[in-house]
This record gives C-alpha cells, sequence and structure tokens, in this order.
C-alpha cells in the first residue's frame, strides 16, 4: 500500500523505503508522509521493523532501497555536515534512553543547549530543569543515568530530546514500562507539544492507549508480509482498517498466528 | 508544564482474551526436530581463506576510513568549527598524563635497571663500566623511554578507550549524539588524540629520564662509577637528534594507540561479549601498530644517517 496524495504540508516524506540487514529484507516498499504538527504513530508487532524504520528515519541506518526526504533534501545523499544541520532540526527519543552515562541527568538535557546555541550556563541550566520538570524528573537533575530506573532514563531522554524545542520530535517507545500516571503524563505532554507548540512527533509504539489518546494518524507494519497494510487514524482503523490491523487493535490474537 | 487530558481508550475497545494456549510438556520436542538433519558441509580451505581475506580487506578499508575521518575532524578543529569541548580535553589530559606517571616510573626504572646491568655485565670485562652511562642513556632516550610508553598507553590508556567507546556503541550513546547533529569524531576521538598527542612527549620525555636515573644507581652503586663521571659520560652522549628522535618516536606511538583505541570501540558491535573484544583488538593492534612503526623509523633513521 502506499500513500497516493503528496501534501505540501509534510515534513518527512518516505518514498518506497526498503529495510534490509544484508539479505534479510525486514520491511520493503513503504511509502508515507508525515504531516506537520500531527502525532505520527508506527505500530506493529515485536520484531516487524518499527525501530529500524525510526533508524532509518534519523539516517542512523542506509536504505537497502527508496529514499527518506526532508523537504528537498534525500537524508542518504546528505554530506555530513548537510546531515548534522538536518538532525539539529529533530530530538530523538531512544526505546533505552541511550543517555550519556558519564553525564548526569541535566547535563544530558543541557549538553545540546552548550553546543547548538548561544546561552549562558545559567540560562542552559534553567532551561533544562524546566524540561526536566515537564516529564516529572525536576528532582533528578544531579542525578546519574546508572540511579535512574528504566522509566525515568525513558523520561530523561524525552527531556534531552526536547531541549532544542525542536519542531520534530521522534520517539521510540516512550511511554512502555512506564506506570499509567506516567504513560498518561507522556501522553498529555506529546499532546501539548503538538496542540500548542505546533510540534510534528512520530512515535514507535505498541502501548494500544497511548496510541488512541495521541495519535492522529497510525501506520501499520504488517511483520508476516514486510510492509505497511494500513494508514489512518486510530479510530478509523478499528473500524474498517484490514484483519491484522483490527486484531492488533483489539488485541485478539488471529487464528494460527504464532503466539 | 503542559497539562493536557489524554483521550480515553474508545468504548468498543474488547477486552483481551485471558485464556492463554496450554503449555507445552518439558519433554516435547521442538518444531522440525524430528525432520531428518542434513550433513552441513564446511567450507574448503580456499573458501575459509578467501573470507578471510575479505574480511580483511573489509577491516583495512574501515580503518583507513577511520584516519581520514579524524583527519577531516582536525581540519574542521583547524577553522574552528569543531563541536570539541576544552572541558573535556583537559579531562582526557589528566587521565592519560598524571594518572599514567606511577606505572611509567616504575616500568622504565626497571628497564633501564635490566639495560645497565646487562651492558655493564659485558663492559665490565673490558673494563670500561663508564660507558654505561653511553648504553643506557642512548638506548633509553632514543628507544627504550618512547617504546615503552606507547606500551604502556596501549594498556592503559588505548584499552579505557575502547572501552568506553564500545560500551557508548553498545548504550546507543553515540547515535544519541549523531542523531542530535554532534559528529562523535569532533566530541569523542579528538579530545582523546589531541590529549594522547600533547602527553606523549611530555611521559616519553619523563620515562627516559627516569631510566638513565636507574642507569646512574646500577653503575654507581654496583659498579663503582663516580656519579659525577657519569653525568659528564651521559651529557656528552646525549645529543638533540638522540632526544628529537625519541619525542617523535613517542608522539607517534601515542598517536597510533589513541586511533587503535577510538577506532576499536567505535565500530565494536553491540554487547558486552563484542566490548571486551573491541578492548582486546585495540590493545593488539596498537601493539602491532607500534612495533611496526618502530622499526620502520629506525631503519628510515639509519639511512638518514640520524
Amino acid at each position: 500500500m502506499t500513500e497516493a496524495l503528496p501534501s505540501a504540508d509534510s515534513v518527512v516524506q518516505v518514498e518506497h523505503l526498503t529495510l534490509a540487514f544484508g539479505a534479510k529484507v525486514i520491511q520493503h516498499d513503504l511509502d508515507f508522509q508525515i504531516r506537520r504538527g500531527e502525532v505520527f504513530v508506527i505500530m506493529g508487532g515485536s520484531g516487524c521493523g518499527k525501530s529500524t524504520l525510526l533508524r532509518h528515519l534519523i539516517g542512523l541506518q542506509r536504505p537497502a532501497a527508496g529514499l527518506v526526504r526532508y523537504g528537498d533534501h534525500d537524508l542518504n545523499a546528505c554530506d555530513d555536515a548537510a546531515l548534522a544541520t538536518i538532525r539539529r532540526g529533530f530530538g530523538v527519543a531512544f526505546q533505552a534512553g541511550a543517555l550519556w552515562s558519564s553525564m548526569s541527568v541535566g547535563e544530558n538535557v543541557m549538553l545540546p543547549l552548550q553546543l547548538f546555541t548561544p546561552q549562558p550556563a545559567a540560562e542552559r541550566e534553567q532551561v533544562a530543569r524546566a524540561k526536566l520538570a515537564q516529564v516529572g524528573l525536576e528532582a533528578s537533575f544531579d542525578t546519574l543515568p546508572a540511579d535512574l530506573s528504566g522509566g525515568m532514563r525513558k523520561r530523561a531522554a524525552i527531556a534531552r530530546a526536547m531541549a532544542l524545542d525542536p519542531p520534530l520530535l521522534y520517539l521510540d517507545e516512550p511511554s512502555a514500562g512506564l506506570d499509567p500516571l506516567s504513560s498518561a503524563q507522556i501522553d498529555a505532554l506529546i499532546l501539548g507539544l503538538c496542540r500548542q507548540h505546533g510540534s510534528t512527533v512520530v512515535m514507535v509504539t505498541h502501548e494500544l492507549e497511548s496510541i488512541f489518546a495521541v495519535a492522529d494518524r497510525a501506520l501499520f507494519l504488517d511483520a508476516e508480509r514486510k510492509t505497511m497494510t494500513a494508514l489512518d487514524s486510530p479510530a478509523a482503523l478499528l473500524a474498517h482498517g484490514p484483519a491484522g490491523v483490527q486484531a492488533f487493535l483489539r488485541r485478539t490474537p488471529r487464528p494460527g498466528a504464532p503466539p | 508544564m503542559i497539562v493536557q487530558q489524554a483521550a480515553p481508550l474508545p468504548p468498543d475497545l474488547p477486552p483481551a482474551p485471558l485464556s492463554p494456549p496450554p503449555p507445552a510438556p518439558l519433554s516435547a520436542q521442538p518444531p522440525g526436530a524430528t525432520a531428518a538433519r542434513r550433513p552441513t558441509r564446511r567450507p574448503g580451505w580456499v573458501t575459509t581463506l578467501g573470507l578471510r581475506a575479505t574480511a580483511w580487506a573489509a577491516d583495512a578499508q574501515r580503518t583507513l576510513g577511520f584516519v581520514g575521518d579524524v583527519l577531516l575532524a582536525l581540519g574542521r578543529l583547524l577553522r574552528g568549527r569543531s563541536t570539541m569541548q576544552r572541558r573535556d580535553l583537559a579531562w582526557q589530559l589528566e587521565q592519560t598524563g598524571p594518572r599514567s606517571l606511577p606505572i611509567v616510573t616504575l616500568t622504565c626504572f626497571l628497564v633501564g635497571l635490566i639495560l645497565a646491568y646487562m651492558g655493564a655485565a659485558q663492559l665490565q670485562r673490558f673494563g670500561a663500566q663508564i660507558y654505561i652511562a653511553d648504553l643506557v642513556t642512548v638506548g633509553v632516550v632514543r628507544e627504550i623511554a618512547a617504546l615503552m610508553t606507547g606500551v604502556i598507553l596501549s594498556g592503559r590508556i588505548g584499552a579505557a578507550f575502547a572501552a568506553q567507546l564500545g560500551s557508548m556503541q553498545a548504550n546507543e550513546e553515540i547515535d544519541a549524539l549523531r542523531a542530535m547533529g554532534i559528529v562523535p569524531m569532533d566530541y569523542l576521538v579528538l579530545p582523546r588524540l589531541l590529549a594522547m598527542l600533547l602527553v606523549a612527549p611530555l611521559l616519553t620525555a619523563y620515562a627516559a629520564m627516569v631510566g638513565m636515573l636507574a642507569g646512574l644507581l646500577v653503575a654507581v652503586g654496583i659498579f663503582n662509577v663516580q656519579p659525577i663521571e657519569y653525568v659528564h659520560q651521559s651529557l656528552d652522549a646525549l645529543t638533540l637528534t638522540h632526544l628529537g628522535i625519541g619525542l617523535l618516536k613517542g608522539t607517534v606511538y601515542a598517536a597510533l594507540v589513541a586511533l587503535a583505541g577510538c577506532r576499536q570501540g567505535l565500530f565494536a558491535g553491540r554487547s558486552a561479549q563484542a566490548v571486551g573484544e573491541a578492548t582486546t583488538a585495540a590493545v593488539v593492534q596498537a601493539l602491532v601498530w607500534i612495533v611496526v612503526a618502530a622499526s620502520a623509523l629506525t631503519i628510515l633513521f639509519h639511512r638518514l644517517d640520524l
């Protein structure tokens, strides 16, 4: 399936993308756009290639075929300097946090500010504390990542991704493993970023509650067919989506599907 | 803080089925276990040789690419476009320099001692103990201090570089840097390389002094050479050329150690075992590079009559 209409308001265009590790194809012929100001969810079963797609979207892996475009720039044809410039326009929170372990949580959030803004140290600290407060970690400013729980690391990673107020945020499983209240707080934060600040959020998740709470559109990656099989709002997918997508959204295993 | 109520789940979402499939008995055979096993054919020696040669060529290509990236990063630094932090350089200077002093002192003192003893045992037969000073001074300043400093740095610092960068790679910390537009070569490799380049001549000079001191103690304490005589003979033997060659060799070896450590760390796999392998490979690669460089430089300087 492909998304037919190219939109002038799209931030990222993915064209006939194939994800592969060597000869092993993970997903093929992915074709979609991410629109400005939307919450775009990438969903699918475990191992279907969601995080791999995210790594392709941010240029950490080269596609076996196809393109990822940011405006007129083909991400994989950019030189290092152009790639670095594009990347400064988005924030990324990795699945396991990927916090820099030799720095405190506060320093993690302050580093992008230190490198890419002329802000003085006091102002950087103020911004970092505000970002950490948004994810409920204001008390962990001086804590080392190793002393945080898994959920707290995820939240600290989201704060770091938001440090430069990027117009585009990539979040890999932001609410997986969080308690229900923290998860709802992250959902509310994502909605707030989009609705109030006009940010675009691309989120990899299979947390149904989060998908229905925040997603404007959701892309479903099918592990068996190794391609995208649906792209629409979660409500529309639940009502009219393909059988596999409906089964996923209703948590009803299909007969014969592997456990 | 942004507070906005998240939308609830749609009401028609049915509950999850609560009846899991019955567990398989522990004695059950895994799927496919009854199928006849096909005998696996081991690749022939030509295939194995070809695969190894291909892997070696790919590895060499990656190393060359890495060295090229380091040179580009140095260019960015000289043009003032690097994201290298001075604070990181200062921290690396402290780690590589002052903290290496105890092990450099111990090792070079003992190696100087060995060299003096070995030389003295031969020279004593001719009553020429005074030439222990020449032997130790030239040997230590020109070759041994640089070599020992390189070996110590490869074990102490090269391994640490590989382990640090390897575990960062395993934890996606380097991906996080890249994803933010921070070039790891500038931010991680340059401070380490520059710290080694700055510290190496100082450590080599210090190692040479310790080695010469050991020679002095052996000559004076064991072989009855007068201290003033030994110092005078040492200063006579020591030339600026010997000193320059020694410091240059120490700097080259340190650069090789830094490159090997950072290269192995940055290209490590994403597991604890891979980090261990990268650390081992960094030390082995640094030692091999040092020995090759030492041989090449010795031949080169001999040809140049230096």
